[in-house]
């Protein structure tokens, strides 16, 4: 299917779990990696409703006869400064990204990746460098469905995980672990020199596409920590100390007052959590995640 | 209206922007297709009007909106709750300051707003706090904020000499833990504009909140400044909201007050602010339909601007005060709000300064040192 024409002319809508994104492009690695890795998800007619409305265009100025750029609107709105034209696919993810976090506070929403399996569904929040996003694009590939790589969202109301099921961000060396462990999975081109060092998008499942309006219920968050030469390890941890943990690492925490507390209280509650940490090898952690939820 | 600037484009496509009529304190029936929706919501979201329209959706209930757009307003009014509760708690820090000083601590704009409850502070979003203190304890006060932890922002020697000379205000300060700024005033309008009022009368009758430790300027002159804010500095990107602030004022006061529109006429006089006080009934009352009867307006006009330069002016200020949207946009927008800046700077300085000024400004932006 070619989404061209539609994303040059700002006709393209697509439902990514509960919003409805407005992409305009007619950058070319735009068009190819949304064709890529959107294929699955339901497009909208072009003159409905939209949440989001983001562009990605080279700026104006002389600037791009030696150093082409790109940049990210938000409506008219610029949030950020222009990236180098290399990592304009990425650009739209990060973007929208940003777009979600601020604007949907019907949410709390936790910088996390949130996976289900026999419906449970388990949390990976993630610091910079704990291997989330490996060991997410690991379990998917292994039967987990995926509701999200970077935004896990819990509904201030029904306290239940809400699914926008979009790429996995994958970087550096956890590219060829995860490409050469799961040869089916697709990927588009790697960017290399962005700011988080060499970024890969892995394409959802189809399955987790279908499935995105199932809400689920937390029972799970493992805090992931990827640690050389370590044996495999899974520790139940403190429940105030992960409490004020995913405080930290909720972007609308302090927003949402009192009604973030009762939210994320009930979260923690609910929940098993656990300390996990693992030396990269991918087969023995699946092995370990499936055994948590069996039964 | 035609009997002031001939025949007013009321028929104006900008006039229709579908936001400003969402913004009319009315109830209306209200029929729009998806994609006007979407509109509507980026047009509100430009103009920093999401979480009024909210409030007129929530509370007010002037119209019906589906659910997709309600979304989008609740999430705008959970954050607007969050700044409120951030402004609330900075107010009560700096009121503890000031009775150190043994000062009142005067509000202006959206914090008087905030802390005396008026409709005005309803989903209106500001981050910048501003205060007014007598001038001859500016220095006094700024030294006993710095040791609350706000200190005065950076600026070269040009800026801060600029300030310290021309303008009603000191510059911006910003609290070293919690990155709020305030804007401590000693006059409503640079000492340098051609009317500038006496900040002792408007001292003079500033009143106390309720039971709390905070005040404010009296009704009459909290529109008066709104408007010269708006009319005379210029800066139109938070225009329509400084509209719809005044409409609320007006409404409010109108109906607690006596007399209200008579006694703001009599003080515009008092303080020589007739010009934007006019601009602020003429507007609010043609783009947002604020109940001003005609003859308050007719006994200003004189004080507008008049004949073809009238004109240019309702062509200008039209365009200047709808959302910063390309939808609310023709080819004359850019240079309406160029040529109002222009002007608010005329107003504001005598040419000697002005030309070196204006120079300086052109001189940073074009080679990138400043956005502004």
């Amino acid at each position: 299917m070619s989404y061209k024409n539609s994303l040059s002319s700002g006709q393209l809508i697509i439902q990514m779990g509960p919003f409805r994104v407005r992409v305009q492009s007619g950058i070319p690695s735009v068009i190819e990696g949304i064709e890529l890795l959107y294929s699955d998800y339901p497009i909208l007619p072009g003159d409905g409703f939209a949440d989001y409305i983001v562009r990605l265009s080279q700026p104006h100025g002389l600037r791009h006869f030696w150093h082409k750029q790109v940049l990210f609107t938000f409506d008219q709105f610029e949030p950020f400064k222009p990236l180098p034209f290399s990592q304009a696919l990425p650009f739209f993810e990060w973007g929208l990204n940003w777009c979600i976090s601020g604007f949907a506070h019907q949410y709390l929403i936790i910088h996390a990746a949130v996976i289900e399996k026999n419906s449970k569904a388990l949390i990976l929040p993630g610091f910079p460098g704990s291997g989330k996003s490996t060991l997410c694009a690991a379990l998917v590939n292994s039967g987990w469905r995926l509701l999200s790589d970077e935004l896990t969202l819990v509904d201030c109301v029904t306290g239940k995980i809400v699914p926008v099921p979009r790429p996995v961000s994958l970087k550096n060396n956890a590219i060829d672990l995860i490409q050469q462990t799961f040869p089916q999975a697709i990927f588009s081109e790697t960017v290399h020199d962005t700011s988080k060092g060499s970024v890969g998008l892995m394409k959802p499942l189809a399955s987790s596409i279908q499935a995105m309006e199932q809400e689920a219920d937390a029972s799970f968050i493992v805090f992931p920590q990827y640690q050389n030469n370590t044996p495999l390890s899974l520790l139940a941890i403190d429940k105030a100390e992960a409490f004020m943990r995913i405080a930290d690492l909720s972007f609308n925490y302090p927003v949402l007052e009192a009604q973030g507390f009762n939210v994320l209280g009930r979260l923690i509650e609910q929940t098993a959590i656990y300390h996990f940490s693992y030396d990269g090898d991918l087969l023995e952690a699946i092995k370990c995640f499936d055994e948590l939820v069996v039964g | 209206m035609n009997w002031w600037w001939g025949s007013v484009e009321n028929n104006h496509k900008l006039s229709e922007a579908i936001l400003l009529q969402r913004l009319i304190c009315i109830k209306q029936d209200v029929t729009l297709t998806e994609s006007e929706w979407e509109l509507l919501l980026c047009q509100a979201r430009s103009a920093s009007q999401v979480a009024r329209l909210a409030y007129y959706v929530f509370e007010k209930s002037y119209f019906s909106v589906p659910d997709y757009i309600a979304k989008h307003l609740s999430s705008a009014q959970v954050y607007f709750e969050s700044q409120s509760r951030i402004v609330c708690w900075e107010l009560n820090l700096l009121a503890l300051a000031f009775q150190k000083l043994q000062l009142p601590l005067v509000l202006l704009k959206g914090g008087a707003y905030a802390a005396a409850k008026l409709d005005a502070s309803y989903g209106r979003i500001f981050s910048d706090i501003d205060i007014l203190v007598p001038q001859h304890r500016l220095e006094e006060v700024k030294n006993t904020l710095i040791w609350e932890g706000w200190f005065p922002e950076k600026l070269d020697a040009y800026d801060q000499q600029y300030y310290h000379k021309w303008m009603h205000e000191l510059p911006p300060m910003r609290h070293i833990d919690r990155e709020t700024t305030l804007d401590i005033h000693h006059n409503i309008l640079p000492q340098t504009a051609c009317s500038y009022p006496d900040a002792e009368k408007l001292y003079a009758n500033i009143t106390r909140i309720g039971e709390t430790n905070f005040w404010m300027l009296q009704a009459e002159d909290m529109v008066l400044h709104s408007a010269s804010h708006l009319f005379l500095n210029g800066e139109f990107e938070n225009g329509l909201r400084d509209l719809t602030d005044m409409d609320l004022l007006i409404r409010q006061f109108s109906l607690q007050i006596p007399n209200f529109l008579q006694r703001l006429t009599i003080r515009s006089r008092e303080l020589s602010l007739q010009q934007p006080l006019f601009f602020a009934f003429y507007y609010c009352k043609t783009l947002l339909r604020c109940p001003i009867a005609d003859e308050f307006i007719q006994a200003l006009s004189t004080h507008s601007v008049q004949g073809i330069r009238g004109r240019i002016m309702d062509l200008l200020l039209r365009r200047a005060l709808m959302p910063d949207h390309s939808s609310c946009d023709d080819r004359w927008t850019g240079l309406a709000r160029w040529l109002l800046y222009i002007r608010s700077h005329w107003l504001r300085m005598p040419v000697y300064l002005l030309v070196p000024h204006l120079l300086r400004k052109s001189w940073l932006r074009l080679t990138g040192e400043a956005k502004h």
